[in-house]
């Protein structure tokens, strides 16, 4: 073992957030998650399939195994999608035993130093600062209709950079001026009759890549008769945090939040991220061995949370659509499918489009390869999902394509862009809701 | 860490990437879904046949055996290390080589996983029909070695009835084809002597398989009974009648209640056994079988027969059977299943005695059968941290396959021998019977390089089952 790699002192609650009995004993080792992970589909080992992972977190528990750099590279190589949980017979809670172990390799293992220096700068300086986020946001729009941005592109300079420099450059996002940050504190009166009060939980960078986004699921929400009360002080949600094993800052941002929201007398939360709802409705897990005075209120907080689609899946939402001349599919966001167990709502929604020709997409509960950040620090495991996704998408013959978390749209804009087929619409569901409702309002 | 010269041969004969000999990756591979053996010495993944000719020419060399291994999702320690070798991981040979519509066939690679074969020709009305229950993540290469079944085994045969041809890679590197595409070839059923036999022949490097027509109607019953007794009456009183539903299991209240936590499949918690049937064929004949199957039923004192009123309804009541030893994982942290056969018509007598184990060594056993074909699944549960539990479970088991023997049955349906059962073979073949096996495996494999110390008893536990219950995980 080399100093690197040496044990650094435990701190109490973070010890005990580590991989728990009570849950991987759960786990039989029966198999069935294996073909359900995108990784073992890929791979075919063992070690990094849910089966394995969770082998080894037992293995690192019971010494047979060293928390080092292996393990630390097969949890990371995890989407954290969770297909598994929804293969899974025995109830195996999956996502919070990766994310335990990737607590418990933050604590115990020493990351090379620029990994060390990233991970700082965007999970603990960038994520929970809205002001440095609006400054980065402005720095990269700047960058981006310069031209500078296209150019960098285009000169290939990329392609000879290390570290796959140039497929991770067109991955990011456009930077949407007008921030939605503008509305963060406005109250968005219902359109007709109000019939509900919710809160809109607007997310960190989506405030500027997705504004537009945002505006639009905040329209349809007063479309269809809610209140839409946007509380300023709300921030960062954390998951990206917990799926990086960085649970104290993590903590922190949920308790901003919990904050926030609790002043709100809102019948509902309401998110169009699947990766920000899975989590905001987990964050009672948070405080299960830490911070425990939170406990109660983050059960509190997390009932009211809804995805946007479940939420106007549940009320008679209006269906006063115009027509959508599409052959459309739908691909199911992992968080949205596997974590919050959210598959008919979306789909129910879309059927009431008249004209649209929705055709369902073979191995749609498969990951796209985003997973929060995975596409950036895991390129290359990422872009072969991508390429197996497109070619799924292909078969389906559709003219647009549907998804309901903005993680998945710039992955999924990002397959469309180099495929050698037709360009293709890609939208969130609540994009063409709004669309659709919007053009049969002006007829 | 430099490598051993066993594994730089390896990687010479495939590459770098489809070999895994460090400690950390080798732990990986002592389990499959049974228990904990060894670990290998290096776990190598093919791509092609080629490759596999080279990697088998290599351990012959050294001396060390070969061990095939599929998704490892056996239950009979089949794709795990008995003794010393490297595990030959097919994972990788997961290509379906040929879709054949007109003539009903497929050509596929050993690691093409059971369901994908089916999804890759739902769309043009066909599917592949044996269906073990870890179908979503089990290969069709372990289904040729187990000779898996499933539910629908009752109609539709098991794998050695759907596998028709064979490649495979035998001990001395030579590649032999066995079958064909069509029905009937002469001379000896070779395909039919390596199905079945759990890696201990060769290495199947691909598979002819014969595909089925998706069935123009199908209709599933769920018969709720107050009493097991009646439950298990009524199996053989359907069948009697001259009706064979393509497929007739049974599950007791105990595991429903589990299987209904964890699907929600509306199975009725209240009750004390549940028969989910399904008939299937042309849609007139389905309609009269499902009324004749409700008749049967209600003679036999069901409290309610019900139908699946839709796909999603019958898709869900299918989930919570196939996903039902995992759901017991929620009631115990461990469980052991038995495989056993009797004849159908004693499961009400075979359920009193399984009650009976149950008490005598104070456990809890859920009740699952293929009951059509008098396949039992008797689940022993039991926690590993408990030494003197795990003790119980095995002594639970031995009595209950022994029970199976004694009422005419066989020691295993379809989860096969592999390292748990081979000391019992004794107790359903004669010595001359075993000796045959023996000789048609010295055939074959005469150096025993293929997974030694499976199928055949080795005499050294002699009438035992050789698992160890609570090791590792």
């Amino acid at each position: 073992m080399n100093a690197a790699e040496e044990k650094h002192p435990v701190a109490a609650t973070q010890a005990a957030e580590a991989p728990q009995w009570e849950h991987y004993s759960k786990c039989i080792h029966c198999g069935l998650c294996l073909n359900a992970c995108p990784t073992y589909r890929l791979l075919g080992v063992e070690m990094d399939s849910p089966r394995g992972r969770i082998y080894q977190m037992i293995q690192v528990e019971q010494g047979r195994l060293r928390l080092g750099k292996p393990y630390a590279h097969h949890m990371d190589l995890c989407l954290n999608c969770r297909a598994c949980e929804t293969a899974c017979p025995s109830g195996v809670e999956y996502g919070r035993l990766v994310e335990a172990a990737r607590s418990e390799i933050e604590r115990a293992y020493r990351r090379p130093w620029a990994e060390r220096w990233a991970r700082k700068f965007f999970f603990d300086y960038l994520l929970p600062s809205r002001r440095r986020l609006e400054m980065a946001g402005n720095v990269l729009r700047m960058f981006q209709r310069s031209g500078l941005e296209k150019a960098l592109l285009t000169s290939g300079v990329l392609k000879i950079m290390p570290g796959r420099m140039d497929a991770v450059a067109r991955l990011a996002p456009r930077m949407e001026k007008p921030f939605f940050t503008d509305w963060l504190g406005r109250v968005i009166p219902a359109s007709g009759g109000r019939r509900y009060r919710v809160a809109f939980f607007a997310g960190c960078i989506a405030n500027l890549a997705f504004a537009r986004l945002n505006e639009a699921t905040v329209r349809l929400l007063a479309r269809n008769g809610c209140e839409v009360v946007i509380p300023k002080a709300q921030g960062c949600c954390g998951a990206l945090h917990v799926h990086a094993g960085l649970r104290d800052t993590a903590r922190q941002l949920a308790v901003a939040n919990i904050t926030a929201f609790a002043r709100e007398g809102v019948d509902a939360i309401i998110t169009n991220t699947a990766g920000c709802g899975a989590v905001l409705k987990e964050y009672p897990i948070l405080f299960e061995r830490a911070d425990r005075e939170w406990h109660e209120p983050a059960k509190g907080f997390s009932a009211r949370v809804k995805d946007v689609t479940e939420f106007l899946a549940s009320i008679d939402f209006c269906q006063d659509f115009a027509p959508v001349k599409a052959r459309a599919t739908y691909q199911d966001p992992c968080h949205l499918l596997h974590a919050q167990r959210i598959r008919s709502a979306p789909r129910k929604l879309l059927a009431a489009i008249p004209g649209l020709d929705l055709v369902e997409l073979k191995e749609a509960e498969i990951c796209c390869g985003s997973a929060g950040i995975y596409n950036v620090v895991q390129n290359e495991m990422a872009e072969r999902l991508l390429a197996a996704k497109m070619r799924r998408i292909d078969e389906t013959g559709a003219d647009m394509i549907l998804t309901a978390n903005p993680g998945c749209l710039l992955q999924l804009r990002a397959g469309v862009a180099r495929s050698t087929q037709n360009q293709r619409r890609v939208l969130h569901v609540v994009e063409l809701l709004d669309e659709a409702g919007r053009k049969q309002e002006l007829t | 860490m430099k490598s051993p010269p066993l594994i730089r041969e390896l990687v010479r004969a495939t590459n770098t990437e489809a070999v895994l000999w460090r400690a950390e990756d080798l732990l990986l591979y002592e389990y499959d879904a049974l228990s904990v053996m060894r670990q290998p010495e290096a776990v190598v993944f093919p791509t092609t046949t080629e490759e596999v000719v080279r990697v088998v020419g290599i351990a012959a060399q050294q001396g060390v055996s070969v061990i095939p291994r599929g998704a490892g999702t056996g239950l009979s320690g089949g794709a795990t290390v008995a003794e010393r070798g490297i595990l030959i991981a097919l994972s990788r040979m997961n290509k379906i080589v040929e879709i054949d519509l007109e003539n009903q066939r497929a050509r596929v690679q050993p690691g093409v996983v059971n369901l994908d074969l089916s999804r890759a020709v739902e769309d043009a009305g066909y599917y592949f029909a044996p269906d073990p229950s870890s179908q979503k993540a089990c290969t069709l290469g372990g289904n040729v070695a187990e000779n898996s079944g499933g539910p629908h085994t009752l109609a539709y045969g098991v794998t050695t009835h759907h596998a028709l041809g064979l490649e495979i890679v035998l001990s001395d590197g030579d590649v032999i084809h066995t079958g064909a595409k069509f029905w009937d070839r002469p001379g000896y059923d070779l395909t039919g002597v390596v199905v079945g036999s759990e890696g201990t022949l060769g290495i199947v490097t691909e598979i002819t398989v014969r595909l089925c027509r998706l069935p123009e109607a199908v209709k599933t019953l769920l018969a709720i009974f107050d009493r097991v007794l009646d439950a298990t009456r009524t199996v053989a009183a359907i069948t009697a009648r001259g009706i064979t539903p393509a497929a007739l299991e049974m599950m007791d209240g105990f595991t429903l209640r589990a299987v209904e936590a964890a699907t929600g499949a509306g199975y009725p918690i209240d009750s004390a056994a549940v028969l989910l049937i399904e008939v299937e064929g042309l849609r007139e004949a389905v309609e009269e079988q499902a009324q004749a199957i409700e008749a049967v039923c209600r003679e036999n004192s069901a409290r309610e027969v019900r139908c699946a009123r839709s796909e999603e309804e019958r898709a869900l009541l299918w989930k919570g059977r196939k996903n039902a030893f995992g759901a017991l994982g929620r009631i115990a942290p461990n469980y052991y299943v038995q495989d056993g056969v009797i004849p159908r018509t004693r499961l009400p007598e075979m359920l009193e005695f399984t009650a009976e184990v149950e008490k005598r060594y104070a456990l809890r056993i859920g009740n699952i059968f293929h009951a059509g074909d008098g396949n039992l699944h008797p689940l022993i549960m039991f926690d590993a941290r408990d030494r003197s539990e795990c003790e119980r479970v095995v002594r639970a088991a031995r009595d209950l396959i022994a029970k199976c023997v004694e009422m005419g049955g066989s020691i295993t349906g379809e989860h096969g021998v592999g390292v748990e059962k081979n000391e019992l073979m004794p107790l359903i073949f004669s010595e001359d019977d075993l000796e045959m096996q023996r000789r048609i495996k010295g055939v074959f494999n005469p150096s025993g390089l293929f997974n030694p110390g499976k199928v055949l008893p080795t005499g050294k536990m002699c009438g035992e089952l050789r698992i160890q219950i609570g090791a590792g995980a």
